[in-house]
This record gives structure tokens, sequence and C-alpha cells, in this order.
């Protein structure tokens, strides 16, 4: 909402810099977004009237001008082709500057002397929508008799200083001149009031010029209009028109000028019908009837529906209401008479339509807050008045007010008390009291209760009137407290929530480094990876709105998105990457989605550069100690289409399946343009959680020696080294302690198709020096089972 | 043999003094006190001498003996000393070598900005509670004082899934799942991600991460408010740190606040960071609507709280001077590795 400060002082008298002003409104609530002194880089441009044009002896394209700029003719070269002798021009004069720094100085043209320069509107950081008549390419002839040596400024109305609120959505009432007006006056402590509107109503009586029903009152509690006869379309005057410009509103004609206008000061949304063309001349507020199609002023065709709300003559709809009228009524320079309308509908109705339409408006922002019905009619009587005051037409005698039901005003308790204990304060009730005078608030003292003005919806319970009084108090004279006894909690994590904070400090003290990526993506990411066709997880949650096809399912894998991060590094020339990242994926229940969907933690590990599984499979064993997880395997994996047939394991926790890691499948490294290799693992957090064991338990240290024999044996290459570990552990009995894989061999002296395994086992008994013989007759039974259960040689 | 002896002392002291190596030394031991050696061979003759003779000459011997023994111990100390200190010379590095790195993995921004914010409000006594992302619109909206057809629901561009669900577009909702668990006093924060459709730029992302905060208990004012937000300021944005709060509107808290923080680039004289205002938004904040606490199953008579919330990208943002939120969620390598 932007606010001329002139047209503010039509209400109340402020007189400060623009900044105290907008530092005031701002702290009192009206947040100011900035301030705008009009035409603050224009300097020393003038009014000029050209004496004579001639053509330059040297150049084909210029002409030279003399021009009185108010101080004697002076020479003006141009190129421009729209000036002739006696028009009124703007002349940046020797030394000025335009708008975007640009600076004039005296000079030769071919040779000719020019002492400044004629500007177009755009030299003067005006816009066709400023000026729509002005000639885009050429000088901007200026109309009426100014003086020559006019300042441009003066003569364009471009020395207001308009001040842009950002209002929020429960005050519509600041959406109007006269509402923050209302506010400035409160914050300053000035005295407002709205000047008194007459309408001599010279015209004959309404009564049967027109008629209003409401048929649909539940999205229109009020219609009010009146008639104009007589009327004559003109330009509005220039005071008119620099309000409007200052506001950001492009001025077309009188009438049109006058419901924008009066929109702006009241905040009411008016529309002008052109009487003549309204079928039966009535006005039927209705619903739509499906089917129904309306070309608006923007000149589309609208597709309406039962769900909006029209106005419509006899016949057909005319506006639809609230949001934008329609050509069939439009005023036009034929216009003779017209039909002003000032209503009040359904804030929600109306924006469910202006959604649905996609044409949000002026109006339709301003209605979907919920305006004041009380206001209709004083914005309808300012209307006649302007068109009195304008000489625009002949106001008829009457208003035609449907008003089915008077908007009630809410009453409720006020306690200072109560409102002092919520804010933390000590305020005075005469204080209070005297900041809601000047909201207009009633009060009965005696009663102990509160009355908001009809324009101030959004004061429904004592908390509102609380910030009512702290807004004008300043928040920040609050005193600020520290709860001080009150809500005393012992408060910190929950036990999950410091696992998931030990499982990614133990992934940066492997030097994984943490990432974040988005958690819709696109449905090509299944086939990307390789995703069986019967995976469940094909069956994402679907956005309804997405920014996209590819932000449009919720991910049910964190893999796609970690080779697009790997692939992204790697496509940079990035050497190395080692990456983590602590997410969710969305698993529906049912689709469509009836019940909350399971939003599951996963831990996603991926990494490239100088690394392979074992890194990977390292990053699983350090997580594991971490959580005091023993109990865990890696199974190999052969058949997920997304990995390495070869290289790639499951993890399980007591058996139960917690998630995969491994080299990625090259055909999907390839899908992402990613590097050669690429090591990932996706793991469930929730088992982590359940079995993780925060507190070690101590054994104590060993007061016996341990005994340490190597064995070395060949066996199939398809063994996994684990299983000759588990045929160890499972004969070394009670005097085990640990076996350590020091050498896996292929190659020279291995026959083709085997390896050469090579552990260090220790033994150690807590209670006595272990003998060699107790060593040599496990070490037996360990050779012999390998042997027996592995089809292991023993090497030499 | 007297003078022969002494002789021994002298020439032995000497030598040994002019030594240069422990070889060198072993090889004067043995000239002088070895089995061949010279002293022994002194001592081997004095069979000839008077039986006056022997204990004064043998005593002498023992003196002499001692005596090149002490020298010759002084001077082994000495040279291996000196032998040690050459040794360590020659096994000089280069020190400004670059050291063998681990590489510790490096914490995202984000993490590092929620892990401060919630360092600082564990601290103060609150707990941390988390919600769903694919939230119900009743806890995202209707619990929160927005009915259907609210205006309110436009300013946040929600992604939807269909009539009922929706991917929630604050982290509010957390708060009304929490008070309708449990009994006040209630004192916690909600960090999580939410989802607004908003197109990628430098400033805006539709992923994107709030930590909200709510305490209900008996008598919370807007004091306490005021008082809490300047100490999380503090600890998060540096010891001079002021706040400044603005009234404004939010659906779900009565009176609302916005508020900006004194400017941590400047300190408040202005400049780029606070577009010369010396102040930068970073919160919203209010004392809970009575509505919202009434859903909830809370008597808003007698009980009150207040809420606040802040968007970690901005604050990570400024904290860490990151002109392009994009690169929050690109995760390069060459990014990630500098916090």
């Amino acid at each position: 909402m932007k606010l001329p400060l002139k047209w503010l002082k039509d209400y109340t008298d402020i007189d400060v810099s623009p900044k105290e002003y907008a530092h005031a409104l701002t702290m009192s609530g009206s947040k100011v977004e900035g301030w705008e002194v009009q035409g603050s880089e224009i300097d020393k441009v003038v009014v000029g009237r050209i004496l004579s044009v001639e053509k330059h002896p040297d150049a084909d394209r210029l002409l030279v001008c003399q021009v009185d700029a108010g101080t004697g003719p002076i020479q003006i070269v141009t190129g421009a082709t729209n000036i002739k002798e006696g028009d009124l021009v703007p002349i940046a004069l020797d030394g000025s500057s335009l708008p975007g720094g640009k600076k004039i100085k005296k000079g030769k043209l071919r040779g000719i002397e020019s002492a400044g320069m004629m500007c177009s509107i755009f030299e003067l950081g005006l816009t066709k929508d400023d000026y729509p008549d002005a000639d885009e390419d050429g000088i901007f002839i200026l109309e009426g008799e100014p003086a020559p040596g006019t300042d441009i400024k003066e003569y364009l109305g471009m020395n207001d200083t308009v001040v842009e609120f950002e209002i929020t959505t429960n005050r519509p009432d600041c959406l109007s001149i006269i509402g923050l007006a209302r506010e400035s006056a409160a914050t300053f402590g000035t005295s407002f009031s709205i000047p008194a509107v007459t309408v001599k109503e010279l015209g004959g009586p309404v009564e049967g010029k027109a008629t209003v029903e409401i048929k649909a009152p539940d999205l229109c509690a009020r219609y009010a209009a009146r008639v104009v006869e007589n009327v004559r379309i003109a330009p509005s005057p220039r005071w008119m028109q620099e309000r409007l410009r200052a506001s950001g509103i492009r001025p077309i004609n009188n009438i049109v000028d006058i419901t924008n206008y009066v929109m702006l000061e009241y905040g009411q949304p008016m529309h002008a019908f052109d009487l003549e063309n309204l079928k039966g001349h009535s006005i039927i507020v209705r619903r739509a009837e499906a089917g129904e199609i309306m070309r608006t002023l923007d000149g589309q065709d609208r597709k309406l529906d039962e769900s909006m709300l029209v106005i419509a003559d006899a016949e057909r709809p005319v506006a639809v209401a609230g949001v934008m009228g329609g050509e069939n009524s439009e005023i036009t320079p034929e216009t003779k008479t017209i039909l002003f309308e000032s209503a009040n509908f359904d804030g929600i109705s109306v924006r469910l339509t202006a959604k649905k339409l996609g044409m949000r408006t002026e109006s339709s922002s301003r209605f979907e807050k919920g305006l004041d019905p009380e206001n209709v009619v004083n914005a309808l009587n300012r209307a006649a008045q302007l068109v009195e005051e304008l000489g625009a037409g002949t106001v008829c005698k009457g208003v035609m007010d449907c008003y089915p039901k008077k908007a009630e005003r809410k009453t409720f308790p006020f306690d200072p008390d109560s409102i002092n204990s919520l804010l933390g304060t000590d305020i005075g009730t005469d204080k209070m009291l005297d900041i809601f005078r000047r909201l207009e608030i009633a009060i009965d003292e005696e009663a102990g209760t509160v009355t908001p003005p009809t324009f101030r919806r959004d004061l429904e319970c004592e908390a509102d009137l609380a910030e009512e009084v702290a807004r004008f108090y300043d928040y920040n004279n609050i005193k600020p407290t520290l709860l001080e006894g009150r809500a005393a909690t012992i408060g910190g994590k929950t036990a999950k929530q410091k696992v998931m904070d030990l499982i990614a400090q133990t992934m940066l003290s492997c030097g994984l480094s943490e990432t974040y990526t988005y958690s819709f993506t696109s449905p090509k990411v299944f086939d990307m990876i390789n995703l069986p066709q019967d995976s469940p997880l094909r069956k994402p949650i679907v956005i309804s709105n997405p920014l996209g096809e590819d932000y449009s399912i919720m991910r049910t894998t964190t893999i796609p998105d970690m080779m697009k991060v790997l692939a992204t590094n790697y496509n940079r020339r990035v050497e190395e990457a080692k990456l983590f990242e602590m997410s969710y994926v969305y698993l529906p229940k049912s689709l469509p989605l009836t019940e909350q969907p399971e939003e599951r933690p996963v831990l996603t590990i991926g990494m490239y550069g100088d690394v392979d599984f074992y890194d990977l499979s390292g990053v699983i064993a350090e997580l594991m100690e971490a959580l005091g997880i023993g109990d865990y395997e890696l199974e190999p994996v052969k058949d997920d289409p997304t990995f390495h047939p070869g290289r790639t394991a499951r993890l399980t926790i007591r058996g139960a399946n917690c998630g995969i890691l491994g080299e990625i499948h090259p055909n999907v490294a390839e899908n992402f343009e990613a590097a050669q290799r690429n090591y990932v693992a996706l793991i469930d957090i929730d088992p982590l959680i359940r079995n993780s064991s925060m507190v070690p338990e101590y054994k104590p240290l060993p007061k016996f020696p341990a005994v340490t024999r190597d064995i070395a044996v060949l066996v199939d290459d398809g063994i996994p080294v684990r299983k000759i570990e588990k045929v160890i552990t499972d004969r070394a009995g009670r005097i085990f302690e640990d076996v350590k894989l020091f050498d896996v061999y292929k190659g020279k002296q291995v026959p083709e198709g085997k390896k050469s395994v090579a552990y260090s086992i220790t033994f150690r008994a807590s209670d006595r020096t272990l003998t060699d013989e107790e060593v040599s007759k496990v070490m037996e039974k360990i050779t012999k089972a390998l042997m027996n259960e592995l089809g292991a040689q023993l090497r030499m | 043999m007297r003078e022969q002896l002494n002789n021994i002392k002298l020439e032995a002291e000497k030598r040994l003094n002019q030594a240069g190596s422990l070889a060198e030394l072993e090889s004067i031991r043995l000239q002088y006190l070895g089995k061949k050696g010279e002293l022994t061979a002194v001592l081997r003759g004095m069979g000839q001498l008077t039986p006056e003779e022997r204990p004064q000459i043998g005593q002498l011997a023992n003196e002499v003996r001692s005596f090149i023994e002490k020298i010759l111990e002084a001077k082994t100390k000495s040279l291996q000393e000196k032998e040690r200190l050459s040794r360590l010379e020659k096994e000089a590095i280069d020190v400004t070598i670059p050291g063998k790195r681990r590489f510790i993995g490096k914490k995202h921004p984000l993490s590092i900005v929620m892990d401060e914010i919630k360092e600082v409000f564990i601290g103060l006594g609150y707990e941390i509670a988390e919600g769903p992302e694919v939230e119900l619109d009743y806890y995202n909206f209707e619990a929160l004082n927005i009915p259907p057809g609210h205006p309110a629901r436009d300013s946040q561009d929600t992604f939807f899934i269909n009539d009922d669900f929706l991917l929630r577009s604050q982290t509010s909702p957390v708060q009304i799942r929490v008070m309708e668990k449990k009994k006040p006093p209630i004192k916690i924060i909600c960090p999580g991600r939410v989802y607004r459709s908003d197109a990628v730029d430098a400033t805006h992302s539709p992923i994107f991460y709030q930590v909200e905060g709510l305490v209900v208990d008996r008598g919370v004012t807007m004091g306490d408010l005021i008082g809490t937000l300047q100490l999380f300021a503090r600890s998060l944005f540096g010891e001079d740190t002021r706040i400044r709060l603005r009234p404004h509107h939010f659906q779900f808290t009565e009176p609302s606040a916005e508020v900006d923080v004194s400017c941590w680039s400047c300190g408040g004289k202005g400049c780029r960071m606070c577009k010369d205002e010396g102040w930068i938004e970073i919160l919203g904040a209010g004392m809970v609507h009575p509505n919202v606490l009434r859903i909830c199953g809370i008597d808003p008579k007698e009980y009150s709280g207040f809420a606040f919330g802040l968007g970690v990208e901005r604050t990570a943002m400024g904290k860490f001077n990151i002109d392009d939120m994009r690169l929050l969620y690109e995760n390069d390598m060459r990014f990630l590795r500098q916090f």
C-alpha cells in the first residue's frame, strides 16, 4: 500500500521527516517497506515553449530549436520528430540531472550549440502507465498552459513523498488512506478527522431507475448503489491524477478514476456500470450458473461456476463480484448513465474465485481479507461527492442499499490487570483507555467491556487488546525477564536424539562430510538406479502441485540423491568426495494417502576417489563400535541391480536386515554421469538406535600373558573370510581372545581359483599362563575344522 | 717402578684427553688397563719388589688405575653424548613438510547453526520435539487458528498431497502435537524441515529449515519472550547483540512480533549486509493465541505461553557470509570443507 504524504495531510497533521515517520509507523505495527521522494533525482528541468524549429544545416535527422525556458530564448538541438512550434516540453537545462544519475551539459551537436535537452517521459523516470497519451518515442508534449520556466516536478506534481507499507492480512482497514491516517494519528498523538461528505443530489429520485437484489446473502452482506445521469466522460483533474499516479494507479477517465480514488481513500473497492447496458436496469447478486461465460475488462473470456458470486443484470453476469467487471457493461466514452456499486462480499468466496480464475486484483486482494459493511455507503457517498465536484454528471437522489443483516459489533470484557500480566508490564488503565479511544474502540468502564469499531474485525478477544496496548506502548519498552521460576523444566535430548548425534559424530570422525539434499525428487530416478519394476519403492507419495516433475515425488530411497551429489562433485573435477547424510525416506502405508506415512530415518554414505569397498565397510565397523553393536554381519549380495554383484554386502544386526553397502553398478554410475567407481551405503537408523548400547561395559585388563599363533591356509576363492573366521572362533574354545586377518594373497604359487589367507590368532586364559601343548591342541582342532568344513589346505 | 707408574699416569691422561672417538678410548683402555696392558705389566713385575716397596707400589698402581678409569669414564660419557648429538643432528627433518592428516569430516553449516541453537535452549531447560513432515492439514493450519479459506493460507505457498495431507509449511504443527499430549509446563524447540512452493534461486529454496520454540505455563509473559530472545540472540550472534521487536501479525500468536537483531556485520551502524538499516530480521514471535491453547485442550485463562521461530538458512547465510542459498543443497565438497 502506497501512501502519498500530502494525501495523509487531508486527515491528520503530521510534520516529521519521512525517516522519522517511517520508523514510528513501523514500530507501532504498520511496517514501512521504504519511501520515495518523488523526482528527487530530477534537478534543473523546467517547462519550455518551443519558439521555432529549423533543420540542422549539416544533419538531416536533427532539428535546431529556439526555446523559451523562462529566462529568455535558448537554443536546443534535438533528434525528436514529434515537436512543433508552440509546444510546451520539459527542458533539461545545462547542469541538470535526470533519474539514473544522468547529468546534462551544454555542448555542440554536429557543430551547432545546444544548451540542454528536451525530455521524453522515460527520461523523467515516468512510464506509459503514468501518461498513456504521451508519445512513446518522442518528446513529452505537456498538456495545459504552464508558464515557461516552471519547475517540471512542480508542474507534474512530482514533489510528494510516497511511503510504501507492508500491511498484514489482519488489517484490511489499513489498505486505505483513511486507515493509515488513523494509525498515524494514534502513533503521533495528533488529531484525526474525516471531513464530512455531502452530496447535493441534483438529479431525480433513484427509484425506478434501477433495482438491486441480493440472491446470495451468505456471500454478499450489503450492496449499495447510486445512479449518475448526464455523465460526461473526460480526463480527471490533475490533482486526482497525481494522487492516483503516486499510489501506483494509472489514470483512465474521471469515472474510473473516481472509483479507484475512493478505493484508495476508503479502502472500499467500487465499480461503475454503464446503466444503459444493464438489461432490465437491474442488479442481481447471485451465484454463477455452471458454464456461464463472461468476458472480463481485460478482454479474457472467463468460465464461471456455481461456487462463484457474480453481479448479473436481468439476463447475464456483468461482473465477477469483488474481482473484476465485465466488458459488456464497461464505461466507454459514450456512457451517459452509470450505476456506482459499493458492496460487501464474502472474503473467502472472493479469494477462492480470484484464485480459480487466476486473477488477483486490487479489489479482490482487499475483499479477501474481510471488509467492513458499514463502510459501503460512506464510500459510495464520497464517490458521488467527487462526481459533483468534478462535474462528471448529475447524481440522482437516494441510495439503493440492500443490507439484509446489519453487521454486529462484538463486545467483550476488558481487564487491565490481565493485559498487564500477559505482557509483563505495569501500564496504567488511563493509558490503555487513551489508546483505545484513539483507535475508536468504544469503552464501557462500568461494565468493564469494550466494543471495537466494525472496521476492526481483527479485534476479537483480550489478547487482541493486549497487542493494541503493547504496540503503542512500544514492544521494546517491555522489560525483558527470564521466566523467573516459571516453566521450570530439566530439558535435554532424548536417548534417540543422542544416538543420532553419535552417528553423525562418528561419520565426521571417519572423514565424511555432511550433506543436505531435497526430500522430493523425480520419478525418473527409479530407472536410473535400476530399481526392479515390481519394487514397492516405486510407489511414492506424489505431490499434487509440485514445482515440476523433477520435484514431484517424496523420495523412497536416498541413493539417487547421493549419486547426484557424487556426480556433481565428480563433474566439477573434485578429486575425492566422502559424504554422508542423515535424512528420511517417505514410505506410504496406503495410496492414495489416508494415514500418516512412515518417515523412516536413514543414514546415507557415499564416496569416490582414492577409496574402495573396505573404506566403506570400515566406516560401518567404526559406526558399530561407536554404537556398541557387536552382533552384526556383512553378507554378500549378488542380486541388487543398483550395486556391483561382486562388491556389495547386506548389513544385518542380530539377523535382521538393516541396510546395504557396496560399489554402485557401473550402469547406474553411467546413468548419473558419475565416477567409474562409487561406494554407497544406505542404512536404516531405527535398528541402530534399538541395538545401540551407549554405556560400554568394562572388562578387567588381563593378568596373564597371551599366546599368539599364525596360520595360513589355501581355500577356494569364493569363500568369504568371515566364514573362515567363524570356523576359527567356533573351534578356539574358551581360551580364544582374538583373530586378525593379516594377509589375503592370490597369484604366484597359489593355484587358479584359490586364495591364501593368513591369520594371527591370540589365546589367553584369565587365571593362568597357557602352556604350549594347550594352545597346540586347539590349533590342531582349528586346522582340522578348516580342512573338513572348508576344504582348506594348510600352507607352511 | 714408581717412575714408570707416574709416566703411565701422565701419558694415559694425555692420550685420553686427546682421544676423539669411543673406539680410540677403547684402544687406550686396552693399552693401559687390558690384560696385556702396560699397567698390568707393571703389576706383574711387582714380584721383584721388596716386601716394603710392594704395598706402596701396589697402592700407587691402584691409584693410577682408578685415576685412568675415572678419566676414561668421564671421557666415554662426554664422547657418547657428542656422538648422540651428532646422530640427532643428522636425523633432522623438515618440520614444515605437511603433516599426515586424517581429514575429519565437516558438519554442514545448517547443522552447525541448528546445533548451536539446540545447545542454547537445552541449557535453558528446553526439550527437542520432532514431528512429521508429511502433515495433516489440521495440524498445519486449522489447529493454528487458520481455518479453511483464510487468506493466511495463501501467504505460505503450500505443497499438497491431497485434501487432508500436505508437506508442512512450518514447524508449528509440532507445537500443536506436543500441546495435545503434554501438560504444562512445556518448554520445547522444534527444529525441522519445511516446504514452501518457492522456485529455487539465490535467496529461496522450496525446502528449508526452521527452528521454533514454545513455552507454556502459568504466568508466562511477553517480557519472558523478549528476555529469552535477547539471551538467544546474544548466544548466537555475540554478547553485544541487541534485539528489536516490531508488531506484526501471525494467526497463532497474539500479540505478535517480528524480531530484528542488530547487524552482526556492522553492529548496527548500517552496512551492505543490513541494507543500511542496522537491523536484520531473523525471527517471528508472539504470545500463543488463546484459540490455539483452547484447541489443544489448555485453558487460556489459566495458562499462557510464547512461541518464536526462525529460518535456519538465512541465519547460516548471515553467520557465514554465504551469498547463495543453492550452495547449501548442492553439496560441493569444496564448499562443505570450509566449515
